[in-house]
């Protein structure tokens, strides 16, 4: 239990104090419009109008806080700064986008509130200008302001219209129909099928959120809600003149005529900065995007993997850290995420891009991948690095002990941290932290093997030749294999290298018994907190979360920390 | 964005639209709104609108991720044939079924959303793509070869007897080239 608090208890924190915002600022805007001020608006319009105006206040506050986790410079900045003091709270914005989608949500479930809400006002509205009795009050407030068009109070001025024609001649209305229809495209194409299979519709159609924030700004211009003002509220008192309002303006009735007035757009006043913040971001993004980058090589691995070596001038990278990378020859407005490959003591930077999806099969074909002989270095397409973005993989030295798991291509942010640490520990000799790192690389074919196969080699090498063999262990996990491959397995599992990867250590087949490795490891380190470090598929992470919340117990704690892009 | 299959984002927006639609319809109907009959209308539809497009398409390449539970739906949707298989029809049927949620304020979003699905819709047929179900696959028992029948009837060829000391020592040299071919039976 203790070692959920510590793994979890900050996010569930930060996500009660999210929600207890909410719930204040609903609870807080629905009783104000429980006032004097819009007695007679309430006349019209009931329960309504404080059920459309509360989400609206929420709308306010949430859609402040949907830009800033996607600023990932600020954050990265932020994370820098705050990993001196503590580095569960830098964990903690490892989880922007999960918080991002949380407020999405949030937005759309206060989006459909306040629309339901509406429908029932302008309902309401039209219901006062059809029932055109002069003893009913809601006839009478609503023929207010005929006169001078600027103290009215019912925005539906005449019966021969209907709330559909309304809807689209008002400001409100118009905007409220462009970021809803925005909200929705936005949302539809974010579904994980879409974002996993098609990024590029994905990340179009998010674009959109430019029109949902000019729109937002601009929905309230209108003034459409009213109420008295407070001028009208001293010549007309709603508990005294409500009743007798076919007296109101005449002679000897100490109840003149209510007059109304909107209250002036609040929404820029939110989302000004995070917009302006958000711009500052597009802007560093952009900027860095123009230094220049150059690619000193190109490597063409047998498991459709192609690996970029390249160089920026005051480029500085922590393990484990990823970049975006932008081809403008392939597509001037992506970018993509890869994580960095080569580690911080290398004189390059690389990325290991593996060939699945449009963008990056072009990139293969303009770095001449598709080619049999050697490209020449000017025909090279230019490239743009935005980043390197810091992730969890950073932390890893900061625990003495440290398991490291990677799935397939999720191995990439380890191979960084194994090099940095054969630089580190075997060329320097310098004293690290870390004294013991348990690898596992789990992998569902043998193609992927050869482009990793190189670095375990010489690490396994380097290692017998110093005779440091406790520091690393690795295990290595064949989890699907054809009937044709075991049979050649099982005829040479006594040969002294591995059939598949060439190293001495052998490959293992099958899935890892995680509870045996948890069990083995807490007792051979006892009294220590172990980082455990994933990449991979979201069922793996539960399942070792699962492992690391009941393995931590007396003094060895295991705390999880996953990877996701 | 050459590979996208748009019939796969237009059936998130088709899914979306019909909720939007029905919801709309509800409240209308329950708000006992001016127009409600359109409203009433917008729950029917949007009811129809989801249970056709509950059921996720096969996708052409990669692999499919069902939506929970929607092997029923698949198996409804399946036996229109060619009226839920052709997108064209369904973009369509979704453009006709969308215009009278246009008249009144309450169905009038769930009209456009259709609308825009529709017209995705309309994209993923021009670029030739269909609707498959996804169906559990069926177990196709391996038949059985007929050598299983004829078990041999002599021993197998061995080397002599001095090759097969060798063999705990040094793997390498006791292979050898079995004289007899030997074929997997598949």
């Amino acid at each position: 239990m203790g070692n959920f608090i510590a793994n979890e208890g900050l996010s569930i924190f930060v996500i009660l104090v999210w929600l207890g915002i909410n719930a204040y600022l609903f609870v807080e805007f629905y009783m104000r419009f429980l006032v004097e001020r819009w007695f007679y608006t309430r006349v019209l319009l009931g329960h309504a109008l404080p059920w459309a105006r509360a989400p609206a206040a929420c709308l306010n506050f949430n859609c402040l806080l949907i830009l800033l986790p996607v600023c990932r410079n600020l954050l990265s900045f932020l994370r820098g700064s705050i990993q001196c003091c503590s580095r569960t709270a830098a964990r903690q914005l490892d989880r922007n986008i999960t918080f991002h989608k949380l407020v999405a949500y949030m937005i759309a479930f206060h989006t459909a509130v306040h629309i339901v809400a509406h429908l029932f006002n302008f309902e309401y509205f039209m219901d006062a200008q059809l029932n055109r009795n002069g003893s009913l009050l809601t006839f009478v407030l609503s023929e207010i302001g005929n006169g001078d068009n600027a103290s009215f109070l019912n925005p539906i001025r005449s019966n021969e219209t209907n709330p559909t024609i309304v809807m689209f001649t008002t400001i409100a209305g118009l905007t409220g129909v462009a970021i809803t229809l925005a909200l929705i495209l936005i949302i539809t194409s974010s579904m994980e099928v879409i974002r996993r299979s098609y990024f590029e519709v994905f990340w179009y159609t998010h674009h959109l959120f430019v029109i949902f924030f000019i729109g937002l700004v601009f929905h309230g211009f209108g003034r459409i809600v009213r109420g008295q003002t407070n001028d009208s509220l001293k010549t007309n008192k709603p508990d005294l003149c409500a009743d007798n309002f076919e007296d109101w303006g005449k002679a000897g009735s100490n109840c003149s005529v209510p007059v109304f007035a909107g209250n002036p757009p609040m929404t820029w006043k939110y989302v000004v900065a995070p917009m302006f913040l958000y711009l500052c971001e597009r802007l560093v993004r952009f900027y860095r995007s123009h230094q220049k980058v150059v690619i000193t090589k190109v490597v063409m691995h047998p498991s459709k993997t192609l690996e970029l070596q390249m160089k920026r001038k005051g480029f500085h990278m922590e393990v484990g850290q990823y970049v975006f990378i932008q081809c403008p020859s392939v597509s001037r407005l992506e970018w993509h995420p890869f994580t960095l490959t080569s580690a911080p003591e290398e004189d390059y930077f690389s990325a290991h891009i593996r060939i699945v999806g449009d963008w990056t099969q072009a990139l293969y074909e303009a770095c001449g991948g598709d080619r049999n002989e050697p490209q020449e270095a000017w025909k090279l397409p230019k490239m743009a690095i935005d980043g390197p973005f810091g992730t969890a993989s950073e932390d890893v030295f900061r625990y003495e002990v440290v398991m490291l798991v990677g799935a397939g291509i999720g191995v990439t942010p380890f191979a960084s941290i194994l090099k940095s640490v054969w630089y580190k520990r075997i060329q320097n000799n310098q004293e690290v932290f870390t004294k013991k790192i348990y690898f596992y690389w789990l992998c569902p074919e043998t193609q992927a093997f050869e482009w990793f196969a190189d670095l375990l080699q010489s690490l396994e090498g380097q290692m017998a030749e110093r005779e440091v063999t406790d520091f690393l262990s690795y295990n290595i996990y064949l989890t699907r294999w054809k009937d044709t491959e075991a049979a050649h397995f099982r005829v040479h599992h006594e040969a002294e290298n591995d059939p598949i990867t060439g190293l001495k250590q052998k490959t293992l087949y099958g899935k890892p018994n995680w509870d045996n490795e948890f069990t083995n490891i807490a007792s051979k380190h006892p009294g220590t907190k172990v980082g455990v470090f994933l990449c991979g598929p979201p069922q793996l992470g539960k399942s070792l979360e699962k492992q690391c919340l009941s393995h931590s117990e007396d003094d060895v704690k295991f705390i999880f920390n996953k990877e996701n892009f | 964005m050459g590979q996208i299959e748009w019939a796969m984002w237009a059936n998130e927006q088709a899914l979306a639209a019909g909720l939007i639609l029905l919801t709309g319809g509800v409240v209308g109907v329950a708000g006992q709104f001016r127009g409600w009959q359109f409203a009433a209308y917008a729950v029917a539809a949007g009811a129809f609108v989801c249970l056709l497009e509950y059921p996720r398409s096969k996708r052409a390449k990669g692999t499919s991720v069902a939506r929970t539970g929607q092997y029923c739906f698949t198996v409804c949707v399946k036996a229109f044939g060619p009226l839920t298989r052709n997108y064209y029809v369904r973009a369509f049927l979704h453009a006709a079924i969308c215009v009278p949620g246009g008249f009144m304020l309450a169905t009038v979003l769930g009209c456009v959303c259709l609308g825009i699905a529709s017209l995705i819709y309309l994209a993923a047929a021009i670029r030739g793509e269909h609707w498959e179900p996804i169906l559990p696959k069926k177990e196709t028992r391996k038949p059985v070869a007929q050598s299983i029948k004829n078990p041999p009837q002599n021993p197998p060829p061995r080397p002599p007897a001095e090759l097969r000391r060798k063999q705990a020592k040094d793997l390498e040299a006791a292979a050898y080239d079995n004289p007899m071919p030997v074929t997997l039976d598949e």
